[in-house]
């Protein structure tokens, strides 16, 4: 079963190297994410055994990350699909006549590695030896980039490259970081090597050497943290989110932080159960304090609305790791937070392409009056702002809530007032923005948008991910809460 | 002693690869610190050579030694731009830095509280200043192929301190990481052909038009 | 232990040394070439000649090649030849041998200022910017052999230096006899730091300075330049063959024999490469500090 999971779409990706035929493609990727996704919704109905010894495994937090990462494939595809189907080639260049190795046709680049990143993910969410999920965070990041690198021009190119550049170094430390927790093991068992496997080393952690476990930890958290956009590691979040396409962007923000954000919560977990909670601890309120500073930073006089919601990727990956941080209650509102972001960012995302489609620019001064030019897609919009700043009925608003309360419940007043200021920082920004593109009249001078062919294909994706959004806000299922309280429990090392 | 004589050549390809003003003699310099450091899980093992261990220093011997050179001058070939490092530290500087920091590294590396001793007292030193090597050369250099190289380094780095700390890395994940490492030179090699031919030049500090 | 044999070896030797280097020249370059003793005849022809002094020299330029030789006679009285301890050791010689050979380049330097010709001041600035980056390497070289070794004094460090050092530390070892290799190339304006051939002034690093020098004067010169080729090749030979203990006749023969074949290899490395560019010189002497370092660091953190 978790075979398959990763199996479906890793072969369905390397075949889509190779048709030739653009329906053919586009079919096996739709079936291949249908797939994927039932899959995992059988996994929810009967939990499946771990294989290799434990290497791979699927636990609450695994399974959540995984959901997530499937629904948001599909929503996805379909949003793809209709975007491809246009005819609207990329803009590739005059030179790809010759017997070239280094530009193959981009489409069918585009599909496999949409499918290979979702293998990746698969693999990172379940494997539970450091060592596999190092591979696989890497892998993720080597499947990702010449997705973002789509487009072909130079802003394209330019990101893709700091892409690539930052997050190999990180993961690269990341490697010494696994590297550091196989030495702190090595002292257990005298001679007799003991496999990085997470419930190996949380049922040994006692016995770990501290200082090489405190070392495995900062390394790990820098190097996943440079991949989850926390700051000061995150430069290279606003250029990738922004340049990629809007249905790429959307499994970036929404699924494929959230990987990096399980690989650090797997070093947490052993942490926690090596009694190292605080130091753990400390680390990442820290780390997520300064990202929801710098988000909030930025988000203001943002002039591009694409990379306006990378920063608020950015703040939201802050407010998950300052959940995790603080721990208790505050770590549930971290999980619930993660559930609500992702499917609110992708939305949003999704959104955010039609309007580049509409209006042909990412200037938010540029764009006026969505709400009169296209209605439906400027309610969406709206709606979307108003989840993701944290605005009741949506989701977003609980989980924040939640994790302040556990803050105050541990007396750390400093970080709410923090956590408020720089929330309201960013919402100041993003009102300014959302709104002022979502009203007004299109005049003259401002043109009125040309919606792309099947936009209203393109349209059902985000409304149901926003739809989501708001109605697990209202109400949360007892499967779903059962299992953001079984992750929530891992990280306290059980 | 015989591992002894390789850490230090390795140690002395990093010194070179910092004082480099040719992108030609720092792609084979990168090359021949691969096939030296390819050679040392054959050293390590205690018992006889097994087929997995022949198997896994050939391999790496050729992924760096023979395929990425060929993907790198592959690439500088097809971009035709001139073969000169632009460093943004000096070559002197830069070998100051580079002694500097293999002193730290063996300073560092007295004060290790490692479980074992390791094969040779100089692997972890010459791993670390490895790591410093490689890092320097990403930060420090404007040629992307340089910063390709850096990274090179700083992976070879960080492997051989993991594979002499660790003794027997799984096949599964030694195979995992030669791998990853091999998809992303070649990515960015690709990258680097893409950077040149769009942008006529191949300096990643022009590349700052995403900024706010 | 002293004795008088590698002061003796090296004065009545120096010349033959410079004729086995001119010979290998020729061998490479498919000439007959000098005869062997060709300096020796050199120094008597020049010593029976009168010089002519300039009216814009002052004393300093009729002391310069005195100075120079005494320097090189009294630098080679504290080297030894592989076991052979030298006529005069005590702790921290090696510190005087440097300096010494500091001194005489000194006077040279200031000899060929004193001339105020634009082409001597050119020569003299550049030997002064090379000595001055090798001299650091020469320094940290020697300073890691007394550290691995535990004498400090020369004759001390070459008598205890064996095979067993050797075993234990070859790769320092190694570094240090290439960083001295390199110094002894540029201390005496060998191939790749100065083509002691040229006859352009504008190339020239070392033999411009004593351009104006003639007779008497320039055979000093000579026969300085050749004492320190000496000196630096008896120091790669001792550290480079660690003998055991053997008769004093033995280790004559084998020092010498030595000697002669560190001239031979510097004449085939003057005839395979081509003189480096006077902006990449600094880099090549850098090079040299490099290893001496990693060899310092080497020794410093043997377990």
């Amino acid at each position: 079963m978790l075979a398959s999971l990763i199996l479906l779409p890793a072969i369905s990706g390397l075949a889509a190297f190779f048709l030739r035929h653009p329906l053919v493609r586009r079919g096996l990727w739709v079936t291949a994410a249908a797939g994927h996704a039932a899959l995992v919704a059988l996994c929810w109905i009967q939990k499946p055994e771990p294989v290799l010894d434990g290497w791979v495994a699927l636990d609450a937090a695994g399974l959540l990350f995984l959901s997530l990462a499937s629904a948001l494939f599909l929503a996805a595809t379909l949003y793809g699909v209709a975007y491809l189907s246009r005819a609207h080639a990329p803009a590739a260049s005059s030179e790809t006549t010759e017997e070239d190795w280094l530009s193959p046709a981009p489409e069918s680049v585009f599909v496999g590695c949409q499918l290979l990143f979702l293998a990746a993910m698969t693999l990172v969410t379940v494997s539970h030896h450091f060592g596999l999920l190092w591979v696989a965070i890497e892998a993720t990041t080597l499947a990702s980039a010449p997705l973002i690198y789509y487009h072909r021009d130079r802003r394209s190119l330019e990101a893709t490259w700091k892409y690539l550049l930052i997050c190999s170094v990180g993961i690269a430390l990341a490697l010494l970081g696994t590297f550091f927790l196989g030495v702190a093991s090595a002292s257990v068992r005298q001679g007799q090597p003991v496999a990085l496997v997470l419930s190996n080393l949380v049922q040994l952690a006692p016995q770990l050497q501290p200082q090489w476990l405190k070392a495995a930890f900062i390394l790990l958290l820098v190097g996943y943290g440079a991949k989850m956009g926390l700051a000061p590691l995150h430069t290279w979040l606003p250029d990738a989110h922004s340049e990629a396409p809007s249905m790429v962007s959307a499994l970036l923000s929404g699924a494929l932080l959230n990987c990096a954000f399980l690989g650090i919560l797997r070093m947490h977990s052993v942490c926690q159960a090596a009694g190292m909670a605080d130091f753990g601890g400390q680390l990442l309120t820290v780390f997520g304090l300064l990202s929801l500073g710098v988000a909030a930073v930025f988000i203001l006089g943002q002039r591009d609305f694409k990379r306006l919601l990378a920063y608020s990727s950015v703040e939201h990956m802050g407010l998950l790791a300052l959940g995790v941080g603080i721990g208790g209650v505050a770590a549930f509102a971290s999980m619930l937070h993660a559930v609500y972001h992702s499917l609110a960012k992708a939305g949003l995302f999704l959104v955010a392409g039609l309007l580049l489609e509409a209006y042909r620019t990412k200037d938010i001064h540029q764009v006026r009056g969505v709400l009169r030019g296209m209605p439906v897609v400027g309610c969406l919009w709206v709606a979307g702002f108003l989840a993701i700043t944290g605005a009741p009925p949506f989701g977003p608003f609980f989980s924040e809530w939640t994790l302040l309360k556990g803050a105050v419940d541990q007396g750390r007043f400093g970080v709410v007032v923090i956590v408020l200021v720089t929330l309201a920082i960013a919402f100041i920004g993003m009102a300014t923005a959302f709104l002022g593109m979502s009203q007004g009249p299109s005049n003259d001078s401002n043109p009125a948008p040309t919606p792309p062919p099947r936009w209203k294909w393109m349209v059902a994706p985000p409304m149901v991910l926003l739809g989501l959004t708001l109605m697990l806000g209202l109400y949360l299922p007892a499967p779903l809460k059962a299992l953001l309280m079984g992750a929530a429990r891992t990280l306290e090392g059980q | 002693m015989l591992m002894d004589f390789i850490l230090i050549l390795v140690l002395l390809t990093h010194l070179r690869l910092l004082a480099s003003s040719r992108l030609g003699a720092c792609i084979r310099i990168t090359a021949l610190q691969g096939i030296l450091l390819s050679l040392l899980p054959l050293l390590t093992t205690e018992h006889a050579w097994s087929a997995r261990v022949l198997g896994l220093a050939l391999g790496s011997a050729l992924l760096k030694g023979v395929l990425f050179p060929k993907l790198l001058f592959r690439t500088l070939r097809e971009a035709e731009v001139s073969r000169e490092v632009e460093p943004y530290v000096g070559y002197g500087t830069s070998l100051m830095f580079g002694v500097l920091a293999v002193g730290a590294s063996f300073w560092i590396a007295r004060h290790l509280p490692l479980p074992a001793p390791l094969a040779s007292q100089f692997l972890a030193p010459v791993a670390m200043s490895g790591m410093w090597c490689g890092l320097f050369l990403i930060i420090a250099r404007k040629r992307a192929v340089n910063q390709v190289l850096g990274f090179i380094v700083l992976e070879n780095g960080i492997f051989t301190f993991g594979a002499g700390v660790m003794g027997e890395l799984s096949l599964l994940i030694e195979m995992g990481v030669l791998l990853d490492v091999f998809v992303a030179v070649f990515l960015m090699g690709i990258m680097v052909f893409h950077i040149s031919r769009e942008f006529d030049h191949m300096d990643t500090d022009r590349l700052s038009n995403l900024k706010d | 232990m002293t004795s008088f044999v590698p002061l003796v070896l090296g004065l009545t030797l120096a010349p033959l040394l410079m004729g086995v280097i001119n010979r290998t020249k020729a061998f490479f370059a498919g000439r007959q070439g000098q005869p062997l003793l060709q300096l020796y005849y050199d120094l008597w022809k020049l010593l029976r000649k009168g010089a002519v002094y300039s009216q814009t020299t002052t004393w300093i330029f009729r002391a310069g090649p005195i100075v120079g030789l005494a320097c090189a006679v009294a630098a080679l009285a504290l080297m030894p030849l592989l076991r052979t301890p030298a006529p005069v050791s005590f702790a921290g010689d090696f510190i005087l041998a440097v300096y010494l050979l500091g001194l005489g380049r000194f006077f040279t330097v200031l000899a060929a200022l004193d001339t105020g010709s634009s082409f001597e001041g050119m020569g003299a600035s550049r030997e002064a910017h090379f000595a001055a980056l090798a001299e650091p390497a020469l320094l940290l070289a020697l300073v890691t052999l007394v550290l691995m070794v535990g004498e400090k004094s020369l004759s001390g460090l070459m008598g205890n230096l064996d095979a067993l050092h050797w075993l234990n530390s070859g790769p320092a070892l190694v570094l240090i006899l290439a960083a001295l290799f390199m110094v002894l190339l540029a201390e005496n304006a060998r191939i790749p730091v100065d083509d002691p051939n040229t006859h352009l002034e504008l190339t020239m690093i070392h033999e411009v300075m004593v351009l104006d020098h003639g007779g008497p004067d320039f055979a000093l010169i000579q026969y300085g330049a050749a004492l320190k080729l000496w000196f630096f090749a008896s120091l790669v030979v001792s550290v480079a063959l660690p003998l055991p203990e053997m008769p004093l006749a033995l280790l004559a023969v084998a020092g010498v024999a030595g000697v002669m074949l560190v001239g031979v290899g510097v004449g085939i490395l003057e005839s395979t490469m081509a003189r480096l560019r006077l902006l990449t010189v600094p880099y090549f002497l850098l090079g040299a500090t490099v290893l001496a370092a990693v060899a310092l660091l080497l020794t410093a953190f043997r377990a």
